[in-house]
């Protein structure tokens, strides 16, 4: 059996971790994609 | 209602009764999605087989609709929510997290399956499964796709509620197993997509009943890709779930390394969807810097990803086909697999198509320059029926061979079929996929009714091998249906007239799972050349591939 006292690895509780696994997954492309994207069209003077 | 469990005794698996139930309704309504979807398949090839050419215009667009909404939206998520469950519940030994609000997901999702259908056939809504605007459907076939994402949501949640279940009752300790991981990345990625999905067709909604007074158009695509693009990163990763599962049930296989591969699913859940800008690549009004980053610096660490997943996979087959002493030569282990077991050909086929016709011609279709050679043009279909229907109807048919007499206690009827159908869906699917990225690189259109461009004063002569491949694709793609159409035949046979099996132990309480330990816990090193020969051939084709597009970029417009 696992030692009870052993250190988890880091990239190991990250995998571990369900709900942070969705934060990175939604932030991610939420800022890079949808955001950084809007932003652009937004930005397009409206032509009169 | 206390929750009973059933230990099948075919698979040794363990079954939550309400999942269980949810499991057969969801992958029965996703048949009966396939089958609708595959009988507009057949209107649709009829036309573009420019020898047949056989409906009217807008008969076409009725059918073009209702085969992209049923096959990519309705047939691939309902398969994905039994999925999950089977993932969650079965694979943790666990109780499903709250089986009533997961029944009224299943119900919002057949409710807008059928009003979205219904919209459909009473014409007025031909908008196609984008239905970009400023096109306008009628209202209920923009709700019945916002109830049916709810549905899907909540199916989701169900998901992640059953993770934390099996995590407070302690039926699993350490980390959760790999192919359950898989799904939990199709999960997550589902979330995003479900929400981009609300985010553009709820006002697209309101727009139809006059409540706003226009939608944006360049707005819609890019918000309408994210959910476009990211619901197909859901099926890459639940088939490549099911491609892990498939090598355990059918080799015994365990992955050459958990945390290589957990790290794969990882970069999916950063990266994969990123890459919904490679439809926007041809447009304007976003920038370069915006395309680049998305598809390109990101997006190539999601294809890392599977990459690492199509060589782990056949890398942990080798190793357990070895290890039984199939050790001659580079290859021996992969001529005495089982070829004839549909759960074995059809995730291999699944695997080496979705890698060498859907993985390369995507990365060529995700370069921004090369893009604009086939925007558009019919090589955009020939590719995602090489990831969607060659990668995940395919791996989900043979999935469901196992799940007959697993889930659905039958035997499953004319076996003699069963070792063919896929080589006859999938390889006539290899054919299809080729010959209409074939036609889209001579630039022959997608979604377009006549390619002749009959009585129209500017007709354009076509080579005649434009012609011969859209003729290919007609005749090839009515061999694909063909085995499509023998599949849900002998799924529904099976399912009613099948011997029934007996239904093993039910019982009151889970019995925990035992996962072997983490450390060591994965297969011997043994080495795998075979694996690196196919993956060195992959490199090479990918690599000519690429470099002959570019050389075809750089002649495109000849200045002679
Ligand atoms: C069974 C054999 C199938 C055949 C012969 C077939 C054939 C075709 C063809 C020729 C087109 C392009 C039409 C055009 O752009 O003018 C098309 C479009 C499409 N197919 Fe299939 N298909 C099949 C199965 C599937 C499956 C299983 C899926 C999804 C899981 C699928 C998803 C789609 C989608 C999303 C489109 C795009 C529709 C649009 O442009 O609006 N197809 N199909
Ligand atoms: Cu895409």
């Amino acid at each position: 059996m696992a030692d009870q006292e052993e250190r988890v690895p880091v990239m190991q509780q990250v995998l571990d971790n369900p709900f942070l696994l969705l934060f990175l997954g939604i932030t991610v492309p939420t800022v890079l994609y949808i955001v950084w994207g809007v932003m652009e069209v937004a930005n397009i003077a409206v032509a009169r | 209602m206390a929750t009973t469990y059933r230990i099948c005794p075919r698979s040794g698996l363990q079954f939550d009764t309400d999942a269980e139930k949810l499991m057969r309704w969801n992958a029965v309504a996703g048949v009966l999605a396939l089958l609708l979807g595959g009988i507009m398949a057949l209107g649709v090839i009829l036309t573009r087989w420019p020898a047949v050419h056989l409906l009217p215009a807008d008969q076409f667009y009725l059918a073009l609709t209702s085969h992209g909404i049923n096959m990519l939206l309705f047939w691939i998520i309902f398969f994905e929510m039994a999925v999950l469950y089977f993932a969650s519940s079965t694979l943790l030994h666990c109780r499903l997290a709250t089986p009533k609000i997961a029944w009224a997901g299943f119900w919002l999702m057949a409710i807008g399956a059928i009003m979205t259908n219904v919209a459909i056939f009473q014409g007025e809504s031909s908008v196609m499964f984008t239905s970009y605007v400023p096109m306008q459907a009628k209202p209920h076939f923009y709700l019945g796709l916002i109830l049916f994402a709810v549905g899907a949501l909540i199916g989701c949640f169900v998901f992640l509620g059953t993770l934390v279940v099996a995590k407070a009752e302690k039926t699993y300790e350490g980390s959760i197993p790999l192919v359950t991981f898989g799904a939990l990345t199709a999960a997550i990625i589902a979330i995003f997509t479900i929400a981009s999905g609300a985010v553009i067709l709820i006002p697209t909604f309101l727009w139809s009943l006059g409540y706003i007074r226009e939608i944006d158009t360049i707005m819609y695509r890019v918000v309408w890709w994210a959910m476009g693009h990211s619901s197909q990163q859901i099926n890459v990763s639940a088939h490549v779930a099911i491609w892990y599962a498939g090598a355990a049930i059918v080799f015994g296989a365990k992955p050459m390394s958990e945390k290589v591969s957990r790290s794969a699913f990882l970069l999916y859940i950063l990266f994969l969807q990123l890459a919904s800008a490679h439809h926007l690549l041809s447009d304007p009004g976003v920038g370069s810097e915006w395309k680049v980053v998305n598809t390109s610096y990101f997006m190539y660490f999601a294809v890392l990803a599977s990459m690492i997943h199509g060589m782990t996979i056949p890398g942990a087959i080798e190793q357990a086909q070895r290890a039984k002493g199939y050790n001659k030569g580079l290859f021996e282990w992969l001529r005495k697999a089982p070829w004839g077991n549909p759960a074995f050909s059809a995730v291999f086929l699944s695997l080496v198509g979705f890698g060498f016709l859907g993985g390369i011609s995507g990365v060529m279709m995700g370069t921004e320059q090369l893009n604009l050679l086939i925007h558009n043009t019919i090589y955009v279909p020939g590719h995602f029926h090489a990831t969607v229907v060659i990668g995940t109807t395919l791996a989900f048919m043979g999935l469901t061979y196992f799940l007959v007499p697993v889930l659905f206690k039958r035997e499953v009827l004319f076996p003699g079929f069963a070792k063919l159908q896929p080589y006859l869906f999938g390889l006539s699917m290899y054919v299809v996929a080729l010959v209409m990225m074939g036609a889209g690189t001579l630039g022959v259109s997608r979604r377009h009714w006549d390619m002749a461009f009959a009585g129209s004063g500017m007709a354009y002569e076509w080579p005649g091998a434009a012609y011969l491949m859209m003729g290919l694709t007609g005749i090839f793609g009515v061999i694909a249906i063909i085995g499509g159409a023998g599949w849900i035949l002998q799924v529904v046979l099976s399912l009613l007239f099948g011997k029934k099996l007996d239904d093993g132990e039910t019982r009151s309480t889970p019995i925990p799972l035992t996962l072997p330990p983490q450390t060591g816990g994965h297969a011997a090193h043994v080495a795998t050349p075979g694996t690196m020969v196919l993956a060195l051939v992959f490199l090479v084709s990918f690599i000519l591939y690429y470099f002959v597009n570019w050389k075809y970029l750089s002649s495109l417009w000849g200045m002679a």
